[in-house]
């Protein structure tokens, strides 16, 4: 039986955008200041820090999660992606950033590597999603600054391009 | 807004989930998908000594039908009972109720029977399991028992499991022939907390509702042969009996309200679902 104590920081290993890691954490540090803090990936956001308004969103396991609500000792052995993974190479959007450029889908940004996180997952299952299934889903994320509408916009869009993208593949 | 210190175990065998709870009792919690508890610790409205992960017990993360009974082991996700392709067929209720559950971002790591421990009275998991008259099943090392819902749901965030006792599993009754399943919910926004929820399970000759959001803990009530005559006072009596009380999201007024509307409205799905 693994008990970790309190007192010291653990060593926590796991995947993290297709990198293996190993660091260390104590017991009771958030996923989101593990991967901030320790790790230094400040691309994930840290907004409530009680899992409502979707800032942090991060994939564990493919799955969109909220790192806030997640201590780093939970995702020994998982595989982590976070925002900073999206881009293909350095200079170069991905389909969603670039949708979400075009339609001005952010302003402050804060929101938007969540929001991100969120819709890669959730366009790589559903290829043609309906406009109301998108507001549903993204129901889990606040936005203060575009009122939803150029979000919707984009990721509509971008699951346009993704899907002619795999036509063509 | 961190949690406060405390030791972690992450139990590779039942017996050793089961030992931490003997020995720590009330300072020892339950992770599973951390989604409630995590913010819980965070505000520090919860401050145990160890958490004990059981996310790594293959025995506690199957769910199966057996015998008219849907039980879900205490590590399966939300997300994975919304994703088994039979749900809708097999229990309506709960099909129509799980979207309702915080938001898919929060239901891939959310457990169901998570939802049970935590007992929230404005949950909609504790809510379809009293209206479904379904049982939670807790074990230590030496025993296991069964409690049914409307036993285990004591009041406000307080249920009938024993400190040293683990929630194994829930079961939730399968559809039956004969009988006619809804699920309704009124919130401020999508994957809040319930105002009121309301679920109903209806016969030819039977009516019941079971009212989240109202009282301390979901409160179910059953009427023989209720004709659309009395619907209205047989549901304006239950209202006034829930003992609604105001708060900063509603009145009890408009709680009392919406239990008379919502009621209505759940129990004449079920009876269209029996046509």
């Amino acid at each position: 039986m693994a008990r970790l104590s309190a007192d010291r920081r653990h060593v926590v290993r796991f995947t993290l955008n297709g990198q293996p890691i190993s660091a260390e954490a104590e017991p009771r540090m958030l996923l989101t200041d593990f991967l901030r803090h320790t790790i230094g990936l400040t691309g994930t956001h840290v907004g409530c820090e009680h899992g409502v308004c979707g800032a942090c969103t991060i994939q564990i396991d493919g799955s969109p999660a909220r790192a806030c609500l997640t201590l780093a000792v939970q995702v020994e052995g998982a595989s982590l992606r976070t925002v900073e993974d999206l881009a293909p190479e350095a200079g170069r959007l991905s389909i969603l950033q670039a949708a979400f450029r075009r339609h001005h889908a952010l302003q402050c940004g804060f929101c938007t590597a969540g929001i991100l996180m969120s819709l890669d997952a959730y366009l790589r299952d559903q290829a043609d999603p309906r406009e109301r299934e998108l507001r549903e889903f993204l129901s889990g994320h606040l936005c203060r600054c575009t009122g939803y509408v150029p979000i919707i916009a984009a990721a509509l869009d971008a699951a346009r391009l993704l899907r002619e993208e795999a036509g063509r593949a | 807004m961190k949690p406060p210190r405390l030791d972690y175990v992450r139990a590779s065998t039942l017996a050793e989930a089961h030992a931490v709870l003997a020995a720590e009792g009330a300072d020892a919690r339950v992770i599973a998908g951390g989604q409630t508890l995590v913010p819980m610790l965070s505000m520090r409205l919860a401050r145990p000594r160890v958490l004990v992960d059981i996310m790594r017990l293959g025995e506690l993360g199957r769910m199966d039908e057996t015998d008219g009974h849907i039980r879900v082991g205490a590590g399966v996700r939300q997300a994975e009972l919304l994703a088994w392709p039979q749900l809708a067929a097999r229990q309506p209720m709960l099909a129509a109720a799980l979207p309702w559950v915080g938001h898919a971002q929060t239901r891939n790591r959310g457990t169901v029977c998570g939802s049970i421990a935590h007992a929230d009275p404005s949950a909609e998991l504790p809510l379809v399991l009293v209206a479904l008259e379904g049982s939670v099943t807790l074990s230590t090392r030496w025993r296991q028992r069964t409690v049914a819902a409307a036993q285990f749901f004591q009041g406000l965030m307080s249920t009938a499991r024993r400190d040293d006792e683990l929630i194994a599993a829930v079961s939730f009754p399968a559809a039956r022939s004969g009988h006619g399943y809804a699920f309704c919910e009124f919130g401020r926004r999508h994957g809040d907390f319930a105002i009121v929820a309301c679920a109903a399970v209806v016969t030819r000759s039977s009516t019941r509702l079971a009212v989240g959001g109202v009282a301390d803990r979901p409160l179910a009530r059953n009427w023989d042969g209720l004709s659309d005559d009395n619907l209205d006072d047989a549901l304006n009596e239950f209202a006034y009996d829930l003992e609604a009380r105001g708060d900063m999201h509603a009145t009890a007024r408009f709680r009392r309200d919406l239990v008379r509307r919502m009621g209505r409205e759940t129990i004449g799905e079920a009876r269209r679902w029996l046509a």
